[in-house]
């Protein structure tokens, strides 16, 4: 009997022992769990027009959160998102922002995805000098000039123009005279007819062709038509996703004989897009931001693909994730390095040192210019070649999208003209 | 330019195929608004649970969208028929159904988008089908089976409802109900009823239109607003619950899109469209086709 007690008295011990060892080894930094957590606020365009991107840029966030927080944290605290959903409406986004520094208290503040969504936060953010990483706004600080302002999407210091310089300046390698532009009526896509406007007069193009669309345009043949009947040497277009399948779509019905076709069509760089398109895109130059190719395969991304599609297969968003989450970690990256350089949440410390220090990114390295926005463009050209139907896998490998622009990464030659 | 022939022609088939396809976005409306005088905010929230049938068919199975939006019809019916029921029994058997009405669809417009999101995310949904992309020239004029897919079969829906209107008892007194409810009573036919079977036909078009809508360009579970207005202005353009003007009136601003994309700015077409509506009830406030009261 007492034998039986002592047996059971020690078998007790060695759990209890067995748990001393083993809590403060699930918990692997107790101190960081104690710690008052560095709350990072933000707005997400999560569901609307731009919610497939917003949701996939969540997704490499939280990844980001979650590896850093792994590491030990920022300052020694886990890091907490408070976001809201701003449903892609810029009415949604200033209470948003109003909410998160005043009522949640959160230290440090990144934008929401698209320039649309990016501009209503500015006020705000403002008012209260926080330092503010932005993701994939083009030329918001044209008209704010905010000094603490940095914008991730690498567009260059002049992002209108720069977003279009490669595809002029190849048009121009190959001695071609005359442009079409057309472009959305919304806000991104007019920046970026503006920029493509003044690299066109300004590389001595005639343009002859220069009209917009209501974003509700259901077909676009007659449209395509019409570019058709000025005879364009090069077609550049600025859409959004619907109207890029459109513009694509009809451009191959109806046969569209042009030199270079493509430059500013958002979507083309989705996952879903490109494998309803497949071959159709074969030939079109279009911008891009990161491609599978040897001259971008920075230190971290292919591991960072790898969780990434892992995620977005159960959330239902774009499966690859080339295109957004790349740059969504990365902001955070270049915030959460500029953190730990300053040691400091300090907004005046942190704007400072993101005005001059180069931050080593998923990306690519990463340094600011004056305006906030990339000290020199990686906007790059791609072309799409020998694409089949019905096969997402070929856009995860090299060479299904080749890199024309800039030199610093190109992967290949531009095959011209188009179509004839 | 605008002296090439064929770039006129083309513009001309370009506009009646767009027609074609608004016709099916427009058709369950003019039912519904038109002769029930339900102000079905949410018909183009239904139109995309079509194209969502027809995207999940066509990815998982392989099956045409086509088939699909015709093979839902009896589903959609049998929901039209549900959602009927619940708005007569919350607003309209107790008189409320000018605002709380609208209030109610407008909800129900919102919950199908959420729904949407939850099941399939906010990307962009597209269908393989093996004419998309396909292109016939008869002459110098083009006509892309991605559009003259959903214009023929749009055609022969909408033929199939009319004469189903015309030739039926049932399609009668739907007509009948639209006129004189009371009368339709004293001729011992359940308006309730006859009313719950219009709304399921005004929904089973949701399922084929939206299988149509899918076969043209991509949609998101939000891409539906895009369509209120332009659908509403066709029916009151055609003059409310007319099939015939309904008809016509997809084809004027199909055709009219058409020509402003081509010729002039593309940014007017919406307005232009909508000035046409505008113009069309100040000389005829019943619209094109509507009865003179």
């Amino acid at each position: 009997m007492a034998l039986a007690i002592l047996r059971r008295l020690a078998g007790a011990a060695a759990v209890l022992t067995a748990l001393a060892v083993a809590i403060p080894a699930l918990t692997s930094s107790p101190a960081l769990a104690q710690q008052k957590p560095i709350k990072v606020g933000f707005s997400m365009a999560l569901t609307g027009p731009l919610g497939a991107g917003g949701k996939s840029a969540l997704i490499a966030m939280e990844i980001w959160r979650d590896d850093v927080n792994a590491k030990g944290g920022l300052l020694g605290r886990p890091v907490e998102f408070v976001y809201y959903d701003d449903q892609t409406n810029p009415a949604k986004v200033p209470p948003i922002y109003t909410k998160l520094l005043e009522v949640d208290g959160v230290d440090l503040v990144v934008s929401s995805y698209g320039t649309n969504v990016i501009v209503p936060a500015m006020p705000i953010v403002m008012r209260k000098k926080m330092v503010f990483p932005s993701l994939f706004g083009l030329a918001v600080n044209d008209e704010f000039k905010y000094d603490r302002y940095f914008q991730i999407m690498p567009a260059g210091p002049a992002p209108k123009e720069d977003w279009s310089r490669g595809f002029f300046e190849l048009a121009k390698s190959k001695g071609l005279k005359t442009v079409a532009l057309a472009a959305a009526d919304a806000e991104f896509a007019q920046n970026a007819a503006d920029g493509a406007r003044k690299n066109a007069k300004a590389m001595g193009f005639e343009i002859v062709y220069d009209k917009s669309y209501p974003p509700p345009t259901t077909d676009f043949a007659p449209i395509i038509r019409a570019i058709q009947a000025t005879n364009p040497d090069v077609v550049y277009v600025g859409s959004y996703p619907p109207d890029s399948a459109g513009m694509v779509k009809a451009a191959n019905e109806i046969g569209l004989k042009t030199k270079l076709f493509g430059g500013g069509m958002v979507g083309l760089q989705f996952a879903a897009i490109q494998k309803n398109l497949g071959p159709m895109l074969n030939g079109i130059v279009n911008y891009d931001f990161w491609v599978p190719a040897p001259t971008l395969n920075f230190p971290g991304i292919e591991a960072f693909l790898t969780k990434y599609q892992k995620k977005a297969a159960d959330a239902g968003v774009d499966p690859l994730g080339h295109y957004l989450p790349p740059w969504a970690y990365a902001y955070l990256e270049v915030l959460g390095q500029a953190v730990q350089a300053t040691k400091s949440l300090d907004q005046d410390k942190l704007a400072q040192h993101m005005r001059t220090a180069t931050y080593n990114t998923i990306v690519g390295p990463v340094k600011f210019g004056s305006n906030g926005e990339w000290a020199s463009t990686r906007a790059l050209m791609v072309q799409f070649r020998d694409l089949k139907a019905n096969d997402l896998e070929q856009f995860n490998k090299a060479g299904s999208r080749v890199v024309l622009y800039p030199d610093s990464v190109k992967s290949g030659e531009l095959v011209f003209p188009y179509r004839q | 330019m605008i002296t090439d022939p064929g770039l006129f022609l083309n513009t001309v088939v370009a506009g009646l195929l767009l027609g074609g396809f608004y016709t099916a976005v427009a058709l369950g409306l003019s039912i519904a608004f038109g002769q029930l005088d339900i102000v079905n905010i949410a018909h183009p929230a239904f139109i995309i649970i079509g194209s969502y049938f027809a995207y999940l068919f066509g990815s998982q199975y392989g099956f045409d969208p086509v088939l699909t939006g015709i093979a839902m019809t009896p589903v959609f019916f049998v929901l039209g028929i549900v959602v009927y029921r619940v708005y007569y029994a919350s607003f309209e058997r107790t008189g409320q159904e000018s605002l709380s009405g609208l209030a109610f669809f407008f909800g129900l417009m919102f919950i199908i988008e959420v729904t949407l999101i939850l099941i399939y995310g906010v990307d962009y949904r597209l269908v393989p089908a093996p004419y998309i992309g396909v292109n016939w020239k008869i002459g110098v004029v083009d006509v892309p089976l991605r559009m003259a897919i959903p214009f023929a079969v749009s055609m022969l829906m909408t033929i199939g409802l009319f004469f189903y209107l015309s030739k039926t008892f049932i399609g009668r007194a739907i007509l009948a109900v639209s006129q004189d409810r009371q009368a339709l009573q004293l001729m011992g036919a359940d308006p309730v009823k006859i009313k719950q079977v219009a709304f399921g036909l005004a929904l089973a078009t949701a399922s084929i239109a939206g299988a149509l809508l899918i076969i043209i360009g991509p949609v998101e579970p939000s891409i539906n607003r895009e369509y209120i207005g332009r659908a509403f202005a066709i029916v009151v353009l055609g003059g409310m619950g007319s099939i015939t003007g309904t008809v016509l009136a997809a084809f004027i601003l199909g055709i009219a899109e058409s020509f402003i994309l081509t010729y002039a700015s593309p940014s007017w077409a919406p307005a232009v469209a909508f000035g046409i509506l505008l113009f069309t009830l100040a000389v005829r406030p019943s619209g094109i086709l509507g009865r003179q009261s």
